[in-house]
């Protein structure tokens, strides 16, 4: 073993390194992360699971055109019951460390160009097959070539070739990516037999549990699957995930003991809530963001100094109070926050300044006529109050800022990234890489913002490939200034995640990568009689 | 041919040209509403070249009019096709939930409509005096709240207050009509509060309105107690503008409950078609619309029928 | 005629709500816009009743608020109304092929869902009062003329309507003055009622996007904004309702009203 990674694992045994740059770092040096996993083993289960009896969640954001195909899955609730009968090779979870699922060990070349993930030997699949590195190949070739339907399409551009041989499979990239392991997380991912080419809808997989009725955007119903192979998850017999929508109905259903696990409480509510003996409120900050969002290249809003006045007419801390009712923290312009490694907390917060915004706006020289900011109920829960929020504070520093209010129908495609100006909302990412070539790098599909600077995009490549976690901080601290002072973004909040559970339910895990402990959470929790 | 079953006849043909005209004012709406299915589905995540794919294997690419006809071409054979979103069948989704639709909405009817008449009636009986003034009061209180109030009002009292029912009333295959009728209470309630005094109040004005005539008189200065005369002699000829309202308030129970649906969770046509309107998945909503507009122009073809039966002087033209 | 004591409570509850609503500029306490205050606030001394989702005043809300629903309810249920009687009317006196063709027409806007043709309507066309009032009104009209034909109907089989013809009156001359007084009763309830449905018809647009402009916000609005501390009993979301039950109860008393005078100007005995 080399000098290096002695000193990496003693660091690490002192608690002075997170798992993940842990990983990232052993990764990099060569060594497999499941070896740098053993080290850093979570402590033992506090309490002892109970196994049998149903377990139900109600979620949000189901609907009855839902289809069991991952590639498909842009919401809330597939991404549930997807969860639930798939399996990814790698899991984000706690602390954002990466768990091994149907990847045992994964090893790269020393520059990152070169990943290789050890199969896990005997998953069955629920139909009684083998699961094999040639369906992982075909799995991640159906999601990812240029025939490509899906929706992680674009996260892995950078393979230029994939191979399975044996147990091994290996991708190749045409340039080092430090972070790649993470992007195996994600929910589009689940490894299906044969890649899921012939029937992408078949709704098999290797989770814990497998499908038995599915009636889209009602309920997902599921029983155990016998012969899952980690006998840490999948307690309960048969376990449920019932669409319910209504805010109203599910906090009540919660209560009533109708569900078990509940996503997304209303952050007003949840103080009111958790005054119930029956409920606990579980709540854990991740990387998610609502912004209002500016294109850099439309007019007036080309004008850094316009970009400017808004920024400082927000009120941020208002927003946290009354929009999120506390249950968040304030942003700073950028869409990294302490949630993702390699964040640099020494950036100064921006704060309403309404004098400042005032003197940026006459620098600007804007003639005065009414700005329009866009809106729909749906860009995010409270998005028309935010921006009348943002309205008010704005006028008061003498910018013309007008709400106009946008149908839910048709935001995603007529409004967000064609309207200048807009509000929208960001689930993050496990690492700060791919949240930038998600939406700030210039040639990215998702740029909304419309942000162009080579500079940036030169940055952001380099860090990629950087192995030296001190170098590649310092890298994207430089990308970060640069998007808070010359940006398109107004990130004003990330929002917490507001989850109930009966306090019957054991076994839960605060895990900010997703809704419901990542998905996770029926494959993780029992009921305790 | 009797007259009446002429007129049937002839209104049932021409309901059929209106169904086709309703599919074609359909497609047209879809397709003047911005965005695509591709798009719609893979919504913020969508690049440009999945995009593409999808629409591709989603035949989105041929003219909108031909993707029309043909359409129609198989649907007029009874082929309903699959969903353009999940590619689940379109005729087994829909015969499913629209069993549960008419479940609720008969459950709804049948409590509401014989309750609002005999209210209506108590109401003109009284005209005027407390129990009539009673009977408007409350009955305009529960039809001003909107639809959500009077459910989140019910949920709060029947679910946390006293746990009489549970909050979501999804029903599925398998349960027994006890169970399901168990499921529904909540929604059931709602919708009765609702068309209520819709209902309720047109029966009064109506029956008040006949009771001016110079019969009524006849009939009171025979002795009658008031309830005989409006039972037999004002309720018969008033029931043209009762039912042509019963029959609006049951259109509604069947197409336009889709707020107590999402509150409820239930899973019937309306969330079904506001789904699919909202991914533009075409085949689903045509077929959707037709059949809530097949309802409509079932149930206004029944009102006229009524209408005119009950109608000595209509059922005898000159 | 002494006015009942119903109807005069009827009465100066309608006109204090207009009355409201026409001065909104001079007596609410706070702009329209202005979040003052902390979220959901119990009614207080400052806030009388209390404040909303982010802190704005409801007392002043619900009075700017009264402009917008008053003001959309009242023209598109009048719309509605003419429009719906007119024809309704129509149909019945002229029978025939205008009859089948007015009525197969409302059936078919009758028969495709409102919902898309509301988003299709305020998607093509630009958003504002005039396009939302028209739109309401039309989409309800449809409802009124069903119900003015088939109460015409009945109307015109009648001796008077009868002898009206063959002396040769034109069809306006009956509509108006032979078939409009019998019909009024059921029409005049029907009113109320479609007021009432104006006002939760803005609300329901305004849910997906499509209705009044903020800062604005109807009542039905207002209730949507706060509903999610309906369960928690805040008051930020009763007020509004119980705002929009009170209207309702009032105009529902003047129409009362104005049908028992209706019916005693026929000659009837109900004065």
């Amino acid at each position: 073993m080399s000098t290096e990674l002695n000193q990496i694992l003693a660091q690490a045994a002192k608690g002075k390194m997170n798992r993940r740059d842990f990983v990232g770092r052993a990764g990099a040096l060569g060594v497999s992360a499941a070896l740098a996993g053993a080290v850093l083993t979570n402590p033992a289960r506090a309490a002892e699971p109970v196994r049998g009896g149903v377990l139900r969640a109600g979620v949000a954001g189901g609907q009855s055109t839902d289809s069991l195909d991952p590639a498909l899955a842009a919401s809330d609730s597939p991404f549930m019951i997807n969860s639930t009968w798939g399996e990814t090779l790698v899991d984000v979870e706690l602390n954002g460390t990466l768990g091994m699922r149907v990847a045992e060990e994964i090893s790269s070349s020393a520059d990152a160009t070169q990943w290789m993930f050890k199969i896990r030997q005997g998953v069955e699949y629920h139909n009684g097959a083998t699961l094999t590195a040639q369906d992982v190949v075909a799995t991640l070739r159906r999601h990812t070539d240029d025939a490509s339907q899906s929706g992680a399409q674009g996260i892995v551009k950078g393979i230029t070739d994939m191979k399975a041989a044996g147990d091994m499979v290996t991708l190749t990239l045409n340039a080092g990516n430090a972070d790649l392991p993470f992007l195996m997380a994600d929910y589009h991912l689940m490894i299906q037999p044969g890649g899921g080419v012939d029937n992408p809808q078949a709704g098999i997989g290797s989770g814990a549990y497998k499908i038995v009725s599915n009636e889209p955007g009602v309920r997902a119903a599921f029983e155990k699957h016998a012969n899952y192979w980690d006998a840490n998850r999948g307690f309960a017999d048969q376990v449920e995930i019932l669409s319910i929508n209504d805010n109203t109905a599910r906090t009540a259903a919660l209560q009533a003991g109708q569900i078990h696990l509940m996503a997304s409480v209303d952050p007003k509510i949840a103080e009111l809530l958790a005054g119930n003996a029956d409920v606990v409120i579980e709540r854990s900050s991740g990387p998610g963001h609502y912004v209002f969002i500016m294109q850099c290249t439309q007019k007036p809003f080309d004008n850094n100094d316009l970009r400017m006045a808004l920024k400082l007419a927000v009120n941020r801390q208002e927003l946290v109070d009354k929009i999120l009712g506390g249950m968040g923290s304030r942003g700073n312009d950028f869409p990294i926050n302490a949630a993702y490694p390699l964040f640099d907390d020494s950036i100064a917060q921006r704060e309403y300044d309404a004098a400042a915004a005032a003197e940026f706006y006459q620098k600007s020289g804007h003639d005065g006529s009414p700005l329009l900011l866009q809106v729909a109920p749906g860009a995010f829960p409270g998005a028309v109050e935010a921006a009348q929020l943002f309205q008010a504070s704005a006028n008061a520093a003498g910018i013309p800022l007008q709400v106009k209010l946008e149908p839910d129908d048709g935001y995603w495609s007529n409004v967000w990234n064609v309207a200048p100006f807009c509000a929208s909302y960001w689930g993050g990412r496990p690492v700060q890489d791919q949240m930038y070539s998600t939406a700030y790098l210039s040639t990215a599909d998702w740029n909304d913002t419309k942000f162009i600077d080579p500079h940036f995009d030169d940055l952001m490549i380099r860090a990629r490939g950087e192995l030296d976690q001190v170098k590649r901080k310092a890298m994207y601290s430089e990308m970060a200034h640069i998007l808070r002072d010359t940006g398109g973004l107004i990130c004003p909040m990330f929002n917490d995640w507001v989850e109930g559970r009966r306090a019957e339910v054991g076994g839960w895990i605060p895990n900010p990568a997703g809704s419901l402990m990542n998905g996770k959470a029926l494959s993780m929790c029992w009921l305790n009689a | 041919m009797h007259p009446i079953l002429k007129l049937v006849v002839q209104r049932v043909a021409l309901g059929l040209l209106l169904l086709l005209a309703v599919s074609f004012v359909l497609f047209l709406g879809v397709e003047m509403l911005p965005g695509d299915t591709a798009q719609a589905i893979l919504g913020q995540r969508a690049t440009p070249v999945a995009l593409a794919n999808l629409r591709e294997a989603l035949g989105l690419n041929e003219p909108a009019l031909t993707r029309y006809l043909k359409w129609l071409f198989h649907a007029l054979q009874g082929d309903l096709g699959v969903a353009l979103t999940n590619g689940k069948d379109i005729a087994q989704a829909i015969g499913q939930r629209f069993g549960n639709t008419l479940f609720l909405a008969t459950s709804a009817g049948v409590i509401a409509v014989p309750l609002a008449i005999m209210l209506g009636l108590i109401a003109a009986r009284y005209n005027g005096r407390w129990p009539d003034k009673l009977i408007s009061g409350v009955t305009l209180a529960t039809i001003s709240l909107p639809e959500f109030v009077a459910a989140y009002f019910m949920i709060f009292l029947l679910t946390q207050v006293v746990p009489l029912f549970q909050p979501v009333a999804m029903v599925f295959p398998g349960m027994s009509f006890w169970q399901k009728l168990h499921a529904v209470a909540l929604p059931v309630i709602v919708l009765v509060m609702v068309v209520l005094a819709h209902m309720m109040r047109m029966t009064r004005a109506a029956i008040l309105n006949v009771m001016q005539s110079a019969y009524i008189e006849t009939a009171e200065l025979k002795g009658l107690t008031p309830m005989q005369v409006i039972w037999r002699h004002a309720l018969p000829n008033a029931v043209a503008p009762i039912i042509s309202v019963v029959v609006i308030n049951l259109a509604y129970l069947v197409v336009g409950v889709v707020v107590v649906e999402v509150v409820f969770s239930y899973n019937a046509l309306g969330q079904y078609l506001v789904d699919h309107v909202a991914k533009r998945d075409l085949p689903v909503v045509q077929a959707v619309g037709i059949l809530f507009a097949a309802v409509y122009i079932g149930l206004n073809i029944l009102a006229d029928v009524i209408g005119i039966v009950a109608n000595p002087r209509l059922r005898h033209p000159k | 005629m002494k006015m009942p004591l119903s109807a005069l409570i009827g009465i100066v509850a309608t006109s204090a709500f207009v009355l409201a609503a026409i001065f909104a500029q001079w007596i609410a306490p706070y702009p329209i816009d202005a979040a003052a205050g902390k979220v959901w606030e119990a009614p207080s001394e400052q806030f009388w009743l209390g404040t909303d989702t982010i802190g704005r005043d409801i007392l002043s809300r619900l009075i700017y608020g009264g402009q917008i629903t008053i003001f959309v309810a009242l023209a598109s249920s009048l719309l509605s109304f003419s429009l719906g009687a007119f024809f309704g009317f129509m149909a019945a006196v002229r029978g025939g092929w205008v009859d089948l063709f007015l009525s197969r027409l409302v059936d078919l806007m009758m028969a495709v869902p409102a919902l898309i043709v509301a988003l299709v309507v305020l998607s093509v066309l630009p958003l504002n009062l005039l396009v939302l009032i028209l739109l309401m009104g039309i989409l309800d009209s449809t409802r009124v003329f069903r119900l003015s034909r088939a109460v015409a109907t009945d109307i015109t089989v009648m001796d008077y309507v009868e002898a009206a013809r063959l002396r040769g009156e034109r069809q306006g001359w009956i509509i108006f003055r032979e078939i409009l007084p019998n019909a009024l009763s059921p029409l005049v309830a029907e009113f109320g009622l479609r007021f009432i449905f104006a006002v939760l018809f803005i609300s329901t647009l305004s849910f997906l996007g499509l209705g009044i402009q903020p800062p604005l916000s109807d009542w039905g609005g207002m209730v949507r904004e706060n509903k999610d501390g309906l369960v928690y009993g805040k008051a930020a979301a009763m007020m509004p309702a119980a705002a929009i039950a009170v209207l309702a109860i009032s105009v529902n008393l003047v129409a009362d009203w104005v049908l028992s005078r209706t019916a005693s100007l026929k000659g009837g005995r109900g004065g």
